[in-house]
């Protein structure tokens, strides 16, 4: 029975004891365990949130980084092409010029040729007609020598001019 | 610096084993008959001096301050004139009466201060003696304060840097009180009024459990498993609860919500009821903390007293029973760590949870 019948002088000390520890505590102990508590939270939620943050600026910035190579090899891949085309086109017009000049110089020739032939020509008329003059010299020396022919010569081309 | 915890933990066991010897050498002195249920019953009572050990039959105690008032008197005597002679005898100056003070061994007030009247008969004075209960609650409450000045003066001192040692200790168990038990049981608005109390009882349980687990002087005092301490800190609870309730938690218990009328007229059932209920929580509380921790007390010291009662019947049954005693006593130690945290939680719990029905808002 006094096992569960509260003793007077216990339950009076209790009251005080407990009630200066209580006291202590909500008046020394809590606010400021309470406010230290209470910054660091929103301290580590802040940091979280920046952590946060920093992960979406990041992530943009991959993004960003990603694009601008993707941009970076389009523009490569069409200064390549260009380039490409650039030479073809060089290529080409030189291919076409050297053409061109062969030609020209396969026309120029074939004219020096032509001037070269025809000069040749007149060299080749010219002895001819030196070398025909000379052999009629020889042979119109040689048969009309007599005066006999001079004449028989003569009459013939006097007939030959009645004629006429 | 880094075996240290190691070192507490291991003396703190050892303690618990110590004072299985403690025990063991305080019962040689009842050479005749071994009594366990005395014993066991001694040890959960109070007295008016703490009885450290008997070493070859000479008691080793803390003699404490008696207080007493009578008639409006106030006598103050230590304990040892009991230790000395069964009766101490003051004479009143004004009137040069005798006053006869004695601790009778049996009957209605056995193990309490009496006044011995001329017929004979006693009579219980006011008497708010520091008792051995009283000096160990003052001592566990002086722990209390320190560890929480230590604690404190870390939050000081680190600011907003990571807890430390102890503190992180107290951290861990502070919010465990804020965040699963205050914040989860009472609203937003109001749990900051209820929260110093709540943190207040859920360590003044806890440490008190756990300091009477360790059995050496000063501690092992039966703090928690006192009907007086329990009923203490379960009017708190009561008086937080009734003080600060709203006007909703009122208008609950005299017209109760989701109940048939004919239950609450012409006879008011739910309200008598409802207002019995107010009580009951706070009793029901008083009791379950005080029975559980008795209990283990109880629990322990009946595999102590075991060893004794087998070795009155042989010597070697005794030295057997003892290393089984020990095992048990270890385990039912281990059993009560469980139990004390265990207990500190459900209080303040169920604190949380009727402070949680008194501020309670209806949204309709």
């Amino acid at each position: 029975m006094e096992l569960i019948t509260p003793d007077f002088g216990y339950f009076f000390w209790m009251v005080i004891a407990f009630g200066i520890v209580f006291f202590c505590l909500a008046k020394f102990a809590f606010p400021v365990i309470g406010k230290a508590l209470k910054t660091r939270e929103q301290k580590i939620s802040e940091a979280l949130e920046q952590a946060e943050r920093t992960h979406e600026e990041m992530k943009n910035l991959q993004a960003k980084n990603e694009e601008m190579l993707k941009q970076a090899k389009e523009e490569r891949e069409n200064m390549l092409n260009e380039a490409r085309q650039y030479r073809d086109k060089i290529i080409e017009e030189a291919k076409e010029k050297a053409k061109d000049e062969t030609n020209r110089l396969v026309e120029s020739a074939k004219e020096t040729i032509e001037n070269e032939r025809k000069a040749a020509m007149t060299d080749i008329k010219n002895e001819i007609a030196n070398i025909s003059i000379k052999v009629a010299e020889k042979i119109l020396e040689k048969e009309l020598s007599t005066d006999e022919a001079q004449l028989n010569y003569i009459n013939e081309i006097i007939e030959e001019t009645d004629n006429q | 610096m880094k075996n240290w915890k190691y070192i507490i933990s291991l003396s703190f066991l050892m303690c618990l084993l110590l004072g299985t010897q403690k025990y063991a050498v305080a019962e040689n002195e009842h050479e005749e008959n071994f009594n366990a249920g005395e014993v066991i019953i001694e040890h959960i009572l109070d007295s008016y001096d703490w009885h450290i050990f008997t070493w070859k039959g000479h008691h080793v105690s803390v003699f404490l301050p008696c207080i007493v008032f009578n008639e409006g008197k106030c006598y103050t005597f230590s304990s040892r004139v009991f230790h000395e002679n069964d009766q101490y005898v003051t004479v009143n100056k004004t009137n040069s009466e005798e006053l006869v003070f004695a601790i009778p061994h049996e009957g209605q007030y056995k193990g309490k201060i009496v006044i011995i009247n001329a017929d004979g008969s006693q009579k219980r004075p006011f008497d708010i003696s520091i008792t051995k209960n009283v000096m160990a609650l003052f001592i566990s409450c002086t722990i209390i304060l320190v560890l929480f000045f230590l604690v404190t003066r870390a939050y000081r001192e680190r600011g907003e840097k990571a807890p430390k040692g102890l503190q992180s200790l107290f951290e861990m168990l502070i919010v465990y009180v804020r965040d699963d038990i205050a914040r989860k049981a009472i609203n937003e608005k109001s749990v900051d009024k209820y929260l110093p109390y709540l943190i207040t009882v859920f360590f003044f349980i806890f440490i008190n459990n756990l300091l009477g687990l360790i059995p050496i002087f000063p501690f092992g005092a039966n703090i928690t498993g006192n009907i007086a301490v329990t009923a203490t800190l379960a009017l708190f609870t009561f008086f937080i609860t009734n003080l600060l309730g709203n006007k909703e938690y009122y208008k609950d218990i005299v017209n109760t919500p989701g109940v048939p009328w004919f239950l609450k007229f012409p006879l008011p059932l739910m309200p008598i009821i409802e207002t019995v209920g107010c009580f009951t929580k706070p009793f029901v509380l008083a009791v379950r903390l005080f029975a559980n921790i008795t209990a283990g007390h109880i629990v322990v010291l009946g595999f102590i007293s075991s060893i004794f009662i087998v070795a009155q019947i042989s010597a070697a049954g005794g030295g057997a029973m003892s290393v089984f005693s020990l095992i048990l006593v270890i385990f039912v130690d281990c059993i009560e760590l469980l139990v004390a945290y265990i207990q500190a939680y459900v209080f303040t719990l169920l604190s949380a949870l009727y402070f949680g029905m008194a501020s309670k808002e209806h949204h309709h």
